[in-house]
């Protein structure tokens, strides 16, 4: 980066340090800190959207729909979420291939799955092979936030579903003695009143999301975790910065980091509460208005 | 070859009992159920030590943390803010690379030297991981509800000459445990599900002896079909859930036997802590 740092051998103590810092490799590293934040910033939507999706059919008066409703939320209650991040890449990509498989590939006669293999014909390979690199690591991005959201939005459709029970009976009658119809009620009364009862519950979910960022290791995107323990790993004399084991240290580091973030969020979470219970008939509301007066 | 013999082969080879070489070519359903089966004795073992011990260590966390001395009360809330602030994911990783920088040969103490090699293995790096990580998210619970013990409860121990360990002993812990005891309870079932990381983060699953999810991860790579390993241990993790939950509900009946039916708090199971 610098051309202080044009050979490294030369170098010794904090210029060596810093030439080691801003290495080509390590910018990658730290450009892996932004995937890890656009993933938590692009899941964040996406699985509010599926926990909405998931509550309202939880509370569909249609049966198949109110019960796939629940049953959504009730899958992650029993089953590890790892199973879920293991499982949802490779099913959506071998669902999505076979899929390109039966439109475009010749009729082969013979089954995708056999033989302990999953053969699809070339044509069929999402990306294709020929497409460049970068497409097949969005790709494998895109699968990642499938699976997140998948799980996320179980967790938020639980949220969601307990808050928007938790709105005061008497105001949704309320807005029915008004005449207004049920979407009507669900649409301004019932979403609007729900949020205060929603947040602390969803303010924990993104503590748990930004908990749960580091297992985009195990779906095979270069993440901090990957990079961490590539650079940290033993460097012989062969590489331009020899060091001995040093994952200890890209570990605590990124334990440091996961510490600052979770610090920050608790406290912008506390702000964005106390907006939230502002006016509410809630004891949190109460307390403001006592204090005010 | 039936499925009888299969078991026979497999069912104990987490554990490194029957046939060493993991199944190849030919993968039956009763394979895959008989694998992913024997990895859940790691899950036991993981969950069922660190739970236990967890208990003892959270309940003291959680007094020091309730403690009026900062001496006391800092280090807890420190400890309890490290373990729950991080992912787990990352504290396997950092306790697994310093567990494998102690010296090889041992660390000599009064001229005895004290062996290293066996912390890096999982069964016990993994489980003192899991054990400090539980023992911060219970301390937590615990001292939620010892804040919420009521204040009618303590006024009349101490008024019939309660002090000290007896009131501790006879009153304030009873009531804790009773509050805290749904909130343990999702904890004790995450704990569970989170005893699958383990193979994952850095710790070795030596001799291809894994928990559940590490079986089914092999399978699922060898089949190249994750439509049947994966919820083979899906299964098994529900059957453990409800297992737990009919557990921690007869403990949970014991705790609050003395209040009438209606009060009893019921256990309510809120997806609410992933590590």
């Amino acid at each position: 980066m610098f051309a202080s740092c044009a050979d490294p051998k030369t170098l010794e103590g904090l210029a060596w340090l810093m030439c080691y810092l801003t290495s080509g490799k390590h910018m990658l590293f730290y450009g892996s800190f932004l995937v890890v934040l656009a993933l938590m910033l692009i899941v964040a939507p996406v699985a509010l959207a599926f926990g909405f999706g998931g509550a309202l059919a939880a509370r569909s008066p249609f049966a198949p729909l109110r019960w796939f409703g629940k049953g959504y939320t009730a899958m992650v209650r029993g089953v590890p979420d790892i199973i879920f991040f293991l499982f949802v890449p490779v099913a959506m990509d071998q669902g999505l291939e076979w899929l390109r498989h039966l439109w475009t590939c010749p009729p082969t006669g013979e089954p995708v799955w056999s033989n302990g293999e999953f053969n699809v014909c070339a044509a069929a390979k999402i990306p294709l092979s020929t497409t460049p690199q970068i497409w097949h690591e969005v790709y494998g991005f895109a699968l990642a936030v499938i699976a997140f959201a998948v799980v996320f939005g179980a967790f938020a459709a639980n949220v969601l579903y307990g808050a928007m029970n938790a709105v005061p009976r008497a105001q949704l009658e309320t807005a029915e003695a008004y005449g207004m119809s049920p979407a009507q009620v669900r649409r301004r009364i019932l979403i609007p009143q729900m949020w205060t009862y929603a947040l602390p519950g969803l303010s924990n979910l993104w503590l748990i999301l930004i908990k749960a960022t580091p297992l985009l290791f195990l779906l095979g995107v270069e993440d901090i975790v990957y990079w961490a323990r590539e650079l940290g790993s033993t460097k012989s004399a062969i590489y331009d910065y020899p060091h001995p084991d040093w994952r200890v240290w890209y570990f605590l580091a990124l334990l440091v980091y996961y510490l600052g973030m979770t610090r920050i969020s608790e406290l912008l979470l506390g702000r964005l509460s106390a907006r939230l219970s502002r006016g509410q008939a809630t004891m949190a509301g109460e307390a403001m208005r006592k204090a005010g007066a | 070859m039936s499925c009888l013999d299969i078991i026979a082969d497999y069912g104990l080879r987490s554990l490194g009992i029957g046939e060493r070489v993991l199944p190849r070519g030919d993968i039956t359903l009763c394979h895959q159920f008989t694998l992913i089966g024997s990895g859940l004795i790691w899950n036991l073992y993981f969950g069922l030590l660190a739970l236990a011990l967890g208990f003892v260590f959270a309940t003291a966390l959680a007094l020091a943390k309730a403690a009026g001395n900062p001496w006391l009360r800092k280090p807890a809330e420190w400890f309890i803010f490290l373990f729950r602030g991080s992912p787990l994911f990352i504290q396997f990783f950092l306790a697994y690379e310093a567990l494998v920088l102690l010296p090889k040969s041992g660390i000599p103490v009064f001229g005895i030297t004290i062996e290293t090699a066996w912390t890096t293995k999982a069964w016990a790096g993994a489980l003192f991981v899991l054990f400090l990580n539980t023992s911060a998210y219970s301390a937590e619970i615990f001292y939620g509800a010892l804040r919420a013990v009521p204040k009618g409860d303590i006024e009349a121990a101490e008024a019939y000459g309660f002090t000290g360990w007896k009131k501790f002993r006879r009153i304030l812990w009873p009531t804790t445990l009773r509050l805290a005891w749904p909130a343990y309870t999702n904890e004790a079932i995450f704990l569970f599900h989170a005893t699958t990381l383990v193979y994952f983060s850095g710790f070795p699953a030596f001799q291809q002896r894994g928990d559940a999810l590490y079986y089914a991860k092999f399978f699922a790579d060898k089949t190249f079909n994750p439509f049947i390993p994966y919820p083979i241990a899906a299964f098994y993790f529900v059957c453990l859930t409800l297992a737990l939950i009919g557990l921690f509900g007869v403990i949970n009946r014991r705790l609050n036997r003395h209040l009438p039916g209606q009060s009893r708090p019921k256990l309510r199971i809120r997806p609410q802590i992933i590590r």
